[in-house]
């Protein structure tokens, strides 16, 4: 048994996720004048066409590109010693300390306590049709699954072959996958819950959702 | 009870006052306060002989105030007066103008666009023993006292639409059409029939609507004034304004002003009257035919005198356009030309006309707007050049008609008698002949299949390493001019990096060998519109005329001089339009361009008489005529009306063109917008797009100010336009001059010389 409320705590304890910003390729940096404890916020807009805030510049073959900020956030660390440098692809040049959204600290949760069943390999994924239905008409808690169950259909290349579920059996709690959409290897397909647990995990979304205060 | 009501009375002038003046304070209206509060004070106290004495004093007072305060109001107040929720409306004009009227297409709330309102109006008279009854179509846009649903008389593209459904009613029906303009401007919304396309339908079919047009302006609001203003005659309303864009709108391009900061009340005072949008500026220029006097501080419903003034200008300006072409008029179109005012009612002539007069009617139309703005340019031609080019236009419009109409109709005549002739015996042999070869092959098998000997150069050459000498490899570039920007050193990222990918591109080879196309993603940079001369035009071989049409600044625009001096320095063009007779692929054309890089592309006197003088060249010598619009921002709006009336002006031309059978196309690249596209271009049967370009009305930031919704950022691109049915195709850049090819091979006219 999962002790969701020690995790609670532990995410409570440090309710960030740190950012790194990498260069994203090689090329001179000028840092947009920001130093520790600044605030800076993601892509805004109704659209998300305002860009964030500007972290720095990378310059490479005279084209001075903008790097800016992802996410809502606090300035942890600027590699200031780099400002003016000629750097390589991957440095890490900002740290942004990212104060987790309600709905970041519920994934996080999940992703603990769930089953998380991953794609074998790159391609499309499908429910067979009697789960597809299922799911469609009473939802997404209604399927149980148990180890060997046919339970998917990979499309890859135009073709199609069954997959078998493997794990702990439970029902589906989330899925993490669209319709016809392209999921990488290793990537979370659906999360798994024991039976058993379905009301606890209800329980600490109700929580979070009612609790979590977004800065 | 009577003193309360004349003390309310005076109290909702004062207010009206104070609202026309805004935060300005005169002595005037505090003398006209002090007085008010006076007798409002004392009112118990005194008896009710002496007050009304007094009320009758102060009531005299105010008729003296408002007619001296009248003289000093400044376009700005015109404005506001414009504005008022007081002001007259187009329902009070059909209560108190007409004897009798429906509303059609809708009624109140319940309409596809209440601010556009139709009626069929019947004035009711007696001329000598007969009492006659004349119907007119009434259109025009109504503000309402400050009904929101209204919209403020701003109307939506569906609302222009059933105004052109109910103008093509009133020539079916073959009536007089009244049409009223009260629009602060066209409500900016793309979705079909698009705010500057059904303007451009608007003004397509006003500029040959075969029925009398009286318009009636009040508030004349550019693009949104034009889908209904159009007319044989122009009525304007002494304390109504016309312009090109509101005073607001002026001041915040001019203070450079952006997202949604306002502008200070002495800039937009300062734009207003800068604008020339008054009726007498508007009478001065001509755009307007005459003026209408309002009672002072503007007309308000309960102004019964202004109505009746009204009716009669109303009735004296369409029996003017209708006897100007009547067959059947004697003494009494020289009674309406002697415009004795009060025998307007008097004189009664039938507004059902001839097919011939019609005809007439339109061409005098046509010809009338043709006339317009010619203070607002400069012709820098000689007098010379000028005598050369116009016996050259005689020439070739006399050996056009020779060359295609008298000999060339005969031609093809023959031509299709001969072709079916041509055809008859081809079937004739075919049937006659086969069999016999197909004998004649069954005795003698291996006369046919024998393959041609191919040369030992051709294997030679598919056979040997390529040798770069002999031209086997590519080498230079396949475009005749390339951008100067391709001798940088350097790369640049695509836009579309964040959802395509794409590499940085190498300057050099993107402006130079790609034509400026994103070999990942096909994103279309802007080139110059040099680029488009020399590999689309074959700009060298062509001949430039009317280069010495040059733009100035007619309304003396403050600074105005200087930016357009340094445009002309920059561009080395005379004004923003370029026309060139050149021939694509073998077929000649009349090209117009329109180059961004002169002041946005905005069009004004210059461009637009350039614009008509092409289209007019490209009908006498029977050419296809092609607008590249490289970039228009719109109507100059230093240019005020001189620059708005360009839209009616041009679109006549292209209209005159069109039906003559003439072939127009048009073809956009990079942003073009507003009063252009809501005229003579979004009025082609032929509009093209290059990739990445942007078609629109109104930009994203007004869009969001007059409509207070944000459009996503892609909200006019070229593909949004297509599926919105704006335009009818999206062509690659270095496609363009094979797609024009095919185009001038299989789209449009009759009367193409070549056809």
């Amino acid at each position: 048994m999962l002790n969701i409320k020690e995790l609670l705590d532990k995410v409570k304890a440090s309710p960030y996720r740190e950012i790194v910003i990498h260069a994203p390729h090689t090329g001179v940096v000028e840092f947009g004048g920001l130093s520790k404890g600044d605030m800076v916020h993601g892509r805004d807009g109704d659209y998300k066409e305002k860009p964030g805030t500007l972290l720095a510049n990378l310059t490479r073959e005279k084209n001075k590109k903008p790097i800016t900020a992802p996410e809502k956030g606090e300035i942890e660390s600027v590699r200031t010693e780099l400002e003016g440098k000629f750097v390589e692809a991957g440095e890490p040049l900002v740290t942004i300390k990212h104060f987790m959204t309600r709905k970041e600290v519920i994934e996080l949760i999940l992703q603990e306590a769930l089953y998380l069943f991953r794609a074998p390999e790159r391609a499309k994924y499908y429910f067979v049709p009697e789960v597809d239905q299922k799911l469609k008409v009473s939802g997404k808690r209604s399927v149980k699954v148990v180890e060997g169950m046919e339970l998917m259909i990979v499309s890859r290349m135009k073709r199609e072959t069954p997959l078998a579920y493997s794990g702990p059996d439970g029902i589906i709690y989330s899925v993490y996958f669209g319709r016809g959409e392209n999921v990488d290897e290793g990537e979370p397909l659906i999360g798994i819950c024991p039976e058993d647990q379905l009301t606890v995990i209800q329980d600490v979304v109700a929580r979070i959702q009612s609790e979590w205060e977004e800065e | 009870m009577d003193a309360e009501r004349r003390i309310q009375n005076l109290n909702d002038r004062l207010k009206y006052i104070r609202d026309i003046f805004g935060q300005k304070e005169n002595d005037n209206i505090r003398l006209l306060a002090a007085k008010l509060s006076e007798v409002v004070a004392r009112e118990h106290d005194l008896p009710g002989g002496v007050l009304a004495e007094e009320l009758a004093r102060l009531e005299d007072l105010f008729d003296f105030s408002e007619r001296k305060l009248d003289l000093s109001l400044s376009p700005m107040d015109l404005v506001r007066i414009v504005r008022h929720p007081q002001r007259i409306c187009l329902k009070d004009i059909l209560e108190n103008v007409y004897d009798n009227y429906t509303e059609i297409g809708g009624r109140g709330e319940f309409n596809i666009d209440p601010s556009m309102l139709i009626a069929r109006a019947i004035f009711t008279r007696r001329v000598g023993e007969k009492v006659i009854n004349q119907m007119v179509m009434v259109i025009g846009q109504e503000k309402g006292h400050g009904e929101s649903y209204r919209n403020g008389g701003s109307v939506k593209p569906w609302g222009n639409a059933k105004a052109l459904h109910y103008m093509k009613v009133a020539e079916t029906e073959n009536i007089p059409v009244h049409t009223f303009v009260f629009t602060p401007g066209a409500y900016p919304i793309e979705d079909w029939p698009g705010a500057a396309q059904q303007i451009a339908r608007n003004l397509y079919e006003l500029a040959a609507l075969r029925a009398p047009v009286i318009s009636v302006f009040s508030e004349g609001g550019s693009g949104g004034a034009e889908a209904v203003g159009l007319g044989d005659r122009r009525i304007m309303l002494s304390h109504g304004y016309y312009s090109v864009i509101s005073p607001e709108g002026a001041a915040a391009i001019e203070g450079g002003l952006r997202g949604g900061t306002r502008a200070t009340p002495e800039l937009i005072e300062k734009c207003a009257t800068q604008l020339c949008i008054t009726a007498e500026d508007n009478l001065r220029n001509g755009y307007i035919d005459k003026i209408l006097q309002e009672p002072p501080l503007g007309a308000r419903p309960n102004h019964y005198d202004f109505f009746r003034e009204l009716r009669r200008e109303l009735i004296q300006a369409t029996n003017e356009a209708v006897s100007e072409v009547k067959s059947m008029k004697l003494y009494r179109a020289m009674a309406v030309r002697a415009r004795k005012s009060d025998d307007a009612e008097s004189i009664f002539m039938r507004w059902t006309l001839s097919k011939s007069a019609l005809k007439r009617l339109v061409d005098l139309r046509q010809r009338k707007y043709r006339a317009m703005s010619r203070h607002a340019r400069l012709d820098g031609t000689g007098v010379m050049k000028r005598a050369v080019a116009a016996t050259k236009e005689t020439i070739s419009a006399v050996h056009s008609y020779f060359r295609y109409d008298l000999l060339g109709r005969q031609k093809k005549r023959l031509d299709v008698i001969f072709e079916e002739l041509g055809a008859e015996a081809h079937l004739v042999r075919h049937k006659l002949l086969m069999p016999l070869k197909r004998t004649i092959d069954k005795i003698l098998p291996g006369n046919n299949g024998v393959e041609e000997k191919k040369g030992d150069a051709v294997r030679d050459k598919l056979t040997r390493l390529s040798c770069p000498e002999d031209g086997a490899c590519l080498v230079g570039s396949e475009w005749a001019w390339t951008s100067p920007r391709s001798q940088q050193d350097r790369t640049v990222s695509c836009p579309n990096v964040r959802t395509h990918h794409c590499p940085d591109l190498w300057v050099p080879d993107l402006f130079g060998d790609f034509a400026g196309v994103c070999p990942s993603c096909g994103h279309h940079f802007p080139m110059e519109y040099r680029w488009y001369l020399e590999n689309v035009f074959d700009y060298k071989e062509s001949k430039e005329f009317n280069s010495q049409i040059e733009s100035i600044n007619p309304l003396g625009y403050e600074q105005f001089d200087l930016k357009l001096d340094k445009a002309k320095e920059k561009t080395g063009l005379k004004s923003a339009c370029i026309t060139f007779e050149t021939a694509i692929d073998g077929v000649d054309t009349t090209v117009a361009v329109l180059c961004a890089p002169f002041r946005g592309g905005s069009v004004g006197a210059a461009e637009g008489e350039k614009f008509i003088r092409a289209a007019e060249r490209a009908g006498r010598k029977r050419q296809p005529f092609i607008a590249y619009v490289h970039g228009t921002a719109g109507i100059r709006i230093q240019e005020g009306v001189n620059g708005v009336i360009q839209m009616p002006r041009c679109t006549i031309a292209v209209r005159r063109y069109i039906d003559a059978g003439g072939l127009y196309l048009v073809l956009y690249d990079t942003n073009s917008y507003a009063g252009p596209v809501a005229s003579f271009l979004g009025c082609s049967p032929y509009q093209f797009a290059v990739q990445s370009s942007n078609i629109g009305f109104a930009g994203p930031g007004v869009i969001t100010e007059t409509t207070g919704i944000a459009v996503a950022p892609d909200y006019h691109s070229a593909y949004h336009a297509l599926s919105r049915g704006h335009i009818h195709g999206i062509w690659d850049r270095r496609e363009a001059k094979k797609n024009l090819h095919q185009a001038l091979l299989t789209m449009g006219g009759r009367n193409l010389y070549y056809r």
